[in-house]
């Protein structure tokens, strides 16, 4: 009788987790959605309480006590800047209880029940994606943060040794499904995942986060379904796979969005994206420069103007003065948007928050594919700290490396104003011909020094 | 292979399509909230972790598990606090700046 209980309850948990994440497709329904996830959550959690296998409840109730002050302030504390380290860490701890529940339900299964190949394998992947995602979270949230050197830290074989180090775990894992009662087999998996996790993240580079981030997502939603196969819980099987499609496609969008292969991303394998630039010599002779009070008048006196937004402007957190900029122009009558590239900012979707936050309407967040076709009617696209993402040689010269990644066209627009600390090259070490086309000027210095300018010369226009 | 595994099997394929045929459907620009999202739904692994914490099995499945159910609770609260956080700063801009062109998100 209870365990059907139980099982409605879950029944009912995974309606209203689907429901959710349908209502995520628009921002108007998207918060109601989730009211009524975190209602799925609590039927799940209650009902679970009621299992005929827990016997006690003070270890759970110190457990979710410590979790309730630890989660609190993740939840409230974080600032939108840090999100991408914050959801890292977040995926540590998940992966992390997987870890432990595999680990524990191993060892009572060996003491008593027994194990079956198949609970064998579920709880082998449990450990192994487990304790990967715990590593390599962790080391993302490190890097993130700032507090491993953010540049991709490379030796020789580094890709042949991961290679190496998993097909291990793989034969070790067939000789325990084989011979189930290997306990020191079972924590050289452990182990050895773990050493992967950060032998994978250790050689991506800061900028290359937001695939990583997506993938760890991935992996961590996997070894939930792990988990509930292990188990016999389908309600973790619906998660997990929920939330490891979720991370897949992240990372698929992601990874076309930086011009890196499927497969590249699939294994992880963005150690040997370190090119060195091909054809470096730039060759529209000279840029032009503009001072603040010029590049302000063009703004002051445009019908529409275009804000390109990249990863300088996070780095910078120039958004509430990118924010008070716009509506400065937008009050003289002239029409603001916001150009948002998949990948500006340091995880999918990040420059979106980040805007939102300054309190810039979703309405003005245009996507990729749509501010494309409005460049054209556009009087001054504002580059901020962005540049690859609008450099035409992804879309003109072969040679490039960074040809076919999908770019902002902000050439198409009439004039075009850029905001740069200096002279030098993008992420992916190009040259950038925008930078020299004849209908665009430079606007050096710091992006938020520049914004502020550009707002009090708007002002007094 | 036993009825209750196929089963698994057929759930677990049911669940990543619908996930694929959700999620895909989701605008980039909450692409940041449904991480948040996703993860905290992900802490549904506490109904692993507290049968482990709850069972009695020894000290040591008790320990992993009590640090289990923190975890995953961590993950549950904190995830979906800060997913309202951020869904309650998507605001749409008030009418005076929509000139028709704009009104078809």
């Amino acid at each position: 009788m209870t365990e059907t209980f139980i099982q409605f309850a879950y029944l009912v948990a995974a309606f209203l987790f689907i429901t959710a994440l349908r209502a995520l497709g628009h921002p108007d329904s998207a918060r109601r959605g989730m009211h009524s996830a975190a209602l799925g959550m609590l039927v799940a959690i209650i009902a679970t309480l009621f299992e005929a296998r827990i016997i006690t409840y003070e270890w759970i109730a110190l457990g979710a006590v410590a979790g309730a002050v630890v989660g609190y302030p993740l939840g409230m504390w974080v600032p939108m800047t840090a999100m991408p380290q914050r959801i890292a860490f977040s995926h540590a701890f998940g992966a992390l209880a997987a870890t432990l529940v595999g680990v524990a339900e191993y060892l009572h299964s060996y003491g008593e029940a027994g194990l079956s190949a198949a609970q064998m394998t579920a709880l082998g992947f449990e450990v192994l994606l487990g304790a990967l995602t715990v590593t390599g979270s962790i080391m993302a949230f490190a890097k993130l943060q700032g507090l491993l050197p953010g540049r991709p830290v490379t030796f020789r074989f580094q890709n042949m040794l991961n290679l190496v180090a998993l097909v291990f775990v793989v034969i070790l894992l067939m000789a325990l499904i084989y011979d189930p009662y290997r306990v020191d087999l079972f924590f050289v998996i452990v182990c050895v995942s773990a050493a992967i996790g950060i032998s994978l993240i250790l050689p991506i580079g800061g900028a290359d986060m937001p695939v990583v981030v997506s993938l760890l997502n991935s992996y961590a939603g996997l070894a939930a379904v792990a988990t509930g196969f292990a188990i016999n819980n389908n309600i973790l099987i619906i998660v997990g796979a929920l939330d490891g499609a979720s991370g897949f496609i992240l990372s698929i969008a992601m990874s076309r969005a930086m011009n890196r292969s499927f497969s590249n991303v699939l294994f992880g394998a963005f150690g040997s994206s370190s090119v060195v630039a091909t054809g470096t010599e730039s060759e529209g002779g000279e840029m032009a420069q503009v001072s603040a009070e010029d590049a302000a008048l063009r703004l002051a006196f445009a019908g529409k103007v275009v804000v390109v937004p990249g990863y300088g402007l996070a780095v910078a957190q120039a958004q509430h003065q990118a924010r008070e900029l716009g509506d400065l122009i937008e009050k003289r009558g002239g029409e603001v948007r916001y150009a948002i590239h998949p990948v500006a900012g340091r995880m999918p979707g990040h420059m979106n928050v980040l805007l939102a936050e300054a309190g810039v309407p979703y309405d003005k967040l245009i996507e990729m594919d749509e501010i494309n076709e409005r460049f054209h009617e556009t009087d001054v696209a504002v580059v901020v700290g962005a540049n690859d993402v609008v450099n035409p040689a992804a879309g003109s010269n072969p040679a490039s490396p960074i040809y076919g990644m999908p770019i902002l066209n902000v050439s198409d627009s009439r004039s075009v104003i850029v905001l740069k600390r200096g002279t030098g090259r993008g992420f992916s070490g190009v040259e950038n011909d925008l930078f020299f086309h004849s209908k665009t000027t430079m606007l050096f210095g710091d992006a938020k020094q520049s914004l502020i300018d550009l707002a009090v010369e708007v002002k007094g226009a | 292979m036993s009825s209750t595994l196929m089963i698994q099997l057929f759930v677990f394929m049911l669940a990543g399509f619908v996930g694929f045929q959700t999620i895909s459907r989701i605008p980039p620009l909450l692409h940041t909230p449904l991480m948040a999202a996703t993860n905290a739904i992900s802490g549904i692994s506490l109904v692993a972790s507290l049968a482990v914490a709850g069972s009695a099995q020894g000290v040591l499945a008790t320990i992993l598990g009590t640090i289990a159910v923190g975890c995953a609770v961590a993950n549950v609260v904190g995830g979906f606090l800060i997913t309202d956080r951020m869904l309650a700063m998507f605001r749409r801009s008030k009418d005076k700046s929509n000139r028709g062109e704009n009104g078809n998100d």
